[in-house]
C-alpha cells in the first residue's frame, strides 16, 4: 500500500525536540538557550550602562573607594555644558572628524575608481595601498612623530625640496595651527586603504550590463559616472562613513602618539579629554557624566545617519 | 627496609618544616619604580640584600611616562605586585590618606631610623604627608634635582669666549641668573659649531604628563611664584597669579622661543638628553639622576661637560625637586621582609654604596662627608642644588592640579595662547574648584 503525500511528510517531520527532553516546552528550551547572551549582555552593556548614569550624578572617586560619595544632582552636566575648555575639544574632535572624512572618501574613491580599471599590476597596487591600515596605530604615531621632526624629518625635507620653505622653519606637530593638520594627514594617510576598499566593493558590484545599456544610449562617460556610478557607490561609501566616522570619534592612540593633545589642547579630542578626567584625575562622577553626554551624541548623530542611509538603499 | 627509609624521610621533612622558624622564612619581594638608570643601579645594590637577608628580589620597572599611570592603578586597586614601592614625591598624600602605604613612624623608632639623619628637603619632600608634621610614610630612596648641564668645551673655546665677552661684556661661563641663563642660549642659538647648526638649550616643555610643569616652576620660584598663602593654607589668589609669578612664566616663554631646537614643544627628560648628547645644544634642564650618564658618554662626558645648579631670579633662587621615596605598599603580604629592605637601605655604608653606584643618596652623613663634593665632577652642583629646591603639591588630589597646570602652562607658553596673567589666573581658577571638590575650601 503506497504513502499518500500527507503521510510522507508526517513522517519526515522531526517529533517536537521537548519530547525528548524531560517534557519542556519548545519556548522553555529556547529561553534555555538565549538566557546566557542575555544575561551576558545585561552584565556588560546594560549594567555598566545604568551604573554609570547614576555615578554621573555624584561626586564618585575610584580610587577613593572609601570616601563619601555626595549626590550632585546636575551639577557635572552643567559644569561640563558650560566649560569653554571642553567646547574646545569637541571643536577639535569635530574638526579632525570632517576633514579625516571628506579627505579619505576624496581619495579613497579616486584611488578605488582608479584601482578598478583593468591595468597590469593592479592587484599588487591594491597590496601596496592597503598597507598602512595594517600597521598598529600607535606605531604609525611613533613612526609620524620622527617624520615630521624639523631636523631630522622627511617630512618637512619634502615640503621644503616642494615649496623651497626652511625645513626646519616650521613644526608639524608643535605648531598651534598645523597640528591638527599634521593628524589629519596621517590619518588620512592610515585609513583611506580602508574606504578605497569599501569603494571598490562598490564598484565591483556595479552589472557591466549597466554601462553597456548606457553605451547603447550613447551616453558620455561624464554622465555615466554620475548617473550610474555615483548613485551606486553611494550606499557603500555612506557605510564607509559611517564606520570612519565612529572609529575617529573614539580616536585616541594615534593622537597621544603623534601630540599627546598639544600644542595647548588643539589636538586634544574627547576621547583624550574624557581619559585624563576619568583615570588621571580620577573624577569618576564627572567623567561618567562627560560619557553619557558623548553617548547620547554620538548615538544620536549616527540613528540620524542610519535613517538617512537607509532612504539611499530604498532608492 | 624501604619503607621504613620513606617514612623516616617524610617524618624528618614534616618534623624540619614545623620546626623551622617563622622570622627566617625567605620571601619573594617585588620592588616597584621607574625605568631608569638609577633602577639599574638599584638592582645592583640589592644583590647585597639578598645574600644577607636570604629574601630574594624582583623587580618591577615601568617608563617614566606610563609610571604614575601604571602604579597608581596598581595603588588604586589594591594591588599585590608590589612590595616596596618607590612613588614620585607627589604621591605621598594620595599613598597615606588613601592607605596605599604603611606609616612608618613606629618601625623607625623601633630601628632606630632617624629622620634627621637626611638631608631636610627630601624628609618633607618624600616623606612627610601632612607636610610640615612628623609623620612618615616613606624614607628618602633617591634624592634628585633639576638643574643643568652645559657644553663646557664649547664655553672655553677662545673664539666664542671674545665674542661673547664683546658682546655681552662678561666672560662665558655657567650662568648665575636667569637673564644670563638666557643671554648664553641667545648666542648660541643658531651658530654653527664644528659644521653643525646648535641651539641654546633643552628645556622641559612636555604635556602628558607632568614635564612642562617641572620645568616651568624653576623660572616661577624665582620670580615670586607661591603655592599658596604661607600664612593661610589653600590662599591661592595673589600667590600663584601675582604679577611676579607671571612674570616668570613669561621668561619660560620667552626662553622656550629664543633659545629652543625647532620641533621641541613636547620634551622631557630623554628627548633633552638625546638633543645634548647628539651635540644639538649648548645646556640641557634635567633632572640630576642624568649626570652620571652624562659623565660617562664617551661624546659629552668628562671635560667636556659641566653642571651647574638652577640659575637664580629677581626674587629668589631656588630648584624644582625631583626624587622619590621608598614606601611599604599596605596590600604586600610580604610587610615584614619589606620592612627589613628599608632597614638594610636605611644603613650609611649602604648608602654610600648607593651613592658610588649612581644612586643618589639623601643621606647626610653621605653627603656632608668631606670628600663627597669632590667624588664626582657633578657632586657639588648637586649639594648646591639640593639646597635650592621646591616641591609641586603632594595633595590626594595632585594628579588633577598637576594636570591643570600642565594644560594652562602649555597653552600659553608652547600654544602661544593668552597672556602669562591670564593663564595663572586660570590655573588659580581651575586649582580653587579642586581644592573645593577636595572639600578644602
Amino acid at each position: 500500500m503506497s504513502e499518500t503525500a500527507m503521510e510522507r511528510a508526517a513522517k519526515a517531520t522531526p517529533p517536537k525536540v521537548a519530547r525528548r527532553i524531560k517534557g519542556l516546552s519548545d519556548k522553555a528550551i529556547a529561553w534555555i538557550f538565549v538566557a546566557p547572551t542575555i544575561i551576558l549582555l545585561l552584565a556588560v552593556n546594560i549594567f555598566p550602562l545604568i551604573w554609570t548614569i547614576r555615578l554621573s550624578f555624584t561626586n564618585f572617586r575610584a580610587n577613593r573607594p572609601n570616601a563619601d560619595v555626595q549626590w550632585l544632582g546636575l551639577r557635572n552636566y552643567e559644569r561640563i555644558l558650560t566649560d569653554s575648555d571642553i567646547w574646545i575639544t569637541m571643536q577639535a574632535t569635530a574638526h579632525f572628524l570632517v576633514w579625516t572624512i571628506v579627505f579619505q572618501v576624496l581619495i579613497g574613491f579616486t584611488l578605488a575608481w582608479l584601482i578598478n580599471r583593468k591595468f597590469k599590476g593592479n592587484d599588487l597596487w591594491t597590496t601596496i595601498i592597503v598597507l598602512p591600515m595594517m600597521l598598529s596605530p600607535a606605531v604609525v604615531g611613533n613612526f609620524w612623530t620622527f617624520l615630521y621632526q624639523p631636523q631630522i624629518g622627511l617630512f618637512n625635507y619634502a615640503v621644503a625640496f616642494l615649496t623651497g620653505a626652511d625645513p626646519s622653519g616650521f613644526s608639524m606637530i608643535g605648531d598651534v595651527s598645523l597640528a591638527p593638520w599634521s593628524i589629519v594627514i596621517v590619518d588620512t594617510w592610515m585609513w583611506t586603504p580602508f574606504v578605497m576598499l569599501i569603494c571598490l566593493a562598490g564598484l565591483r558590484s556595479i552589472p557591466d550590463s549597466i554601462y553597456e545599456a548606457a553605451e547603447c544610449d550613447r551616453a558620455s562617460k561624464w554622465r555615466q559616472f554620475w548617473t550610474i556610478t555615483v548613485p551606486m557607490v553611494l550606499p557603500f561609501l555612506m557605510l564607509a562613513v559611517l564606520f570612519r566616522g565612529i572609529e575617529n570619534f573614539k580616536m585616541f592612540d594615534l593622537v597621544v602618539q603623534l601630540t599627546g593633545g598639544g600644542p595647548g589642547s588643539t589636538t586634544e579630542l574627547t576621547s583624550i579629554n574624557l581619559k585624563r578626567e576619568a583615570f588621571e584625575k580620577w573624577r569618576t562622577g564627572y567623567a561618567s557624566a562627560y560619557a553619557i553626554i558623548l553617548f547620547v551624541t554620538v548615538f544620536g548623530l549616527a540613528s540620524i545617519y542610519v535613517k538617512a542611509l537607509n532612504k539611499v538603499k530604498e532608492r | 627496609m624501604k619503607k621504613t627509609h620513606i617514612i623516616a624521610v617524610t617524618m624528618f621533612a614534616a618534623a624540619t618544616a614545623f620546626a623551622a622558624p617563622r622570622s627566617v622564612q625567605a620571601d619573594e619581594l617585588t620592588l616597584c619604580w621607574a625605568a631608569w638608570d638609577p633602577a639599574n643601579a638599584l638592582i645592583e645594590l640589592s644583590k647585597d640584600f639578598e645574600e644577607k637577608s636570604g629574601h630574594s628580589m624582583s623587580f618591577e620597572f615601568v617608563p617614566w611616562p606610563n609610571f604614575a599611570d601604571r602604579m597608581l592603578n596598581e595603588l588604586n586597586s589594591g594591588g599585590k605586585l608590589c612590595d616596596l614601592m618607590i612613588g614620585d614625591s607627589q604621591w605621598i598624600g594620595l599613598g597615606a590618606e588613601a592607605g596605599h602605604y604603611v606609616k612608618l613612624n613606629d618601625f623607625f623608632d623601633a630601628e632606630g631610623i632617624s629622620m634627621d639623619d637626611f638631608i631636610p628637603a627630601t624628609v618633607t619632600g618624600y616623606s612627610e604627608w601632612p607636610k610640615g608634621t612628623p609623620n612618615y610614610w616613606a624614607l628618602p630612596a633617591f634624592g634628585d634635582v633639576v638643574g643643568w648641564t652645559y657644553r663646557k668645551d664649547w664655553f672655553e673655546r677662545p673664539a666664542l669666549q671674545a665674542e661673547f665677552k664683546a658682546k655681552y661684556g662678561r666672560d662665558l661661563a655657567a650662568p648665575a641668573t636667569l637673564a644670563e641663563l638666557k643671554d648664553i642660549g641667545e648666542f648660541f642659538q643658531g651658530r654653527e659649531i664644528d659644521g653643525t647648526t646648535v641651539y641654546g638649550a633643552s628645556i622641559y616643555t612636555e604635556r602628558g604628563s607632568e614635564g612642562i610643569t617641572m620645568g616651568v616652576t624653576n623660572a616661577l620660584y624665582n620670580y615670586g611664584f607661591l603655592y599658596e598663602n604661607p600664612d593661610k593654607p589653600y590662599d591661592l589668589e595673589g600667590f600663584v597669579n601675582s604679577p611676579e609669578a607671571a612674570a616668570g612664566l613669561e621668561y619660560y616663554k620667552a626662553l622656550y622661543n629664543c633659545c629652543t631646537p625647532p620641533g621641541s614643544s613636547d620634551w622631557y627628560m630623554s628627548e633633552n638628553i638625546d638633543a645634548y648628547k647628539s651635540g644639538q645644544v649648548a645646556m640641557q634642564m634635567n633632572f640630576a639622576f642624568i649626570w652620571p650618564g652624562v659623565n660617562a658618554d664617551p661624546k659629552v662626558g668628562g671635560d667636556k661637560s659641566g653642571y651647574f645648579p638652577n640659575p637664580a631670579g629677581p626674587g629668589g633662587h631656588f630648584a624644582q625637586l625631583g626624587g622619590q621615596g621608598i614606601s611599604v605598599v599596605s596590600y604586600s603580604d610580604s610587610q615584614e621582609a619589606a620592612l627589613e629592605y628599608i632597614k638594610w637601605f636605611a644603613q650609611p655604608e649602604i648608602q654610600a654604596k648607593w651613592w658610588k653606584l649612581g644612586g643618589y643618596s639623601a643621606l647626610r652623613a653621605v653627603v656632608e662627608d668631606p670628600g663627597f663634593a669632590t667624588s664626582q665632577p657633578y657632586a657639588q652642583t648637586f649639594l648646591d642644588s639640593m639646597a635650592i629646591v621646591k616641591d609641586f603639591w603632594a595633595e590626594p588630589a595632585y594628579a588633577s592640579l598637576l594636570l591643570s597646570m600642565q594644560d594652562r602652562v602649555h597653552k600659553y607658553v608652547v600654544a602661544d595662547q593668552g597672556t602669562a596673567q591670564e593663564a595663572l589666573d586660570g590655573l588659580v581658577k581651575d586649582w580653587i574648584e579642586v581644592f573645593e571638590d577636595e572639600g578644602k575650601l
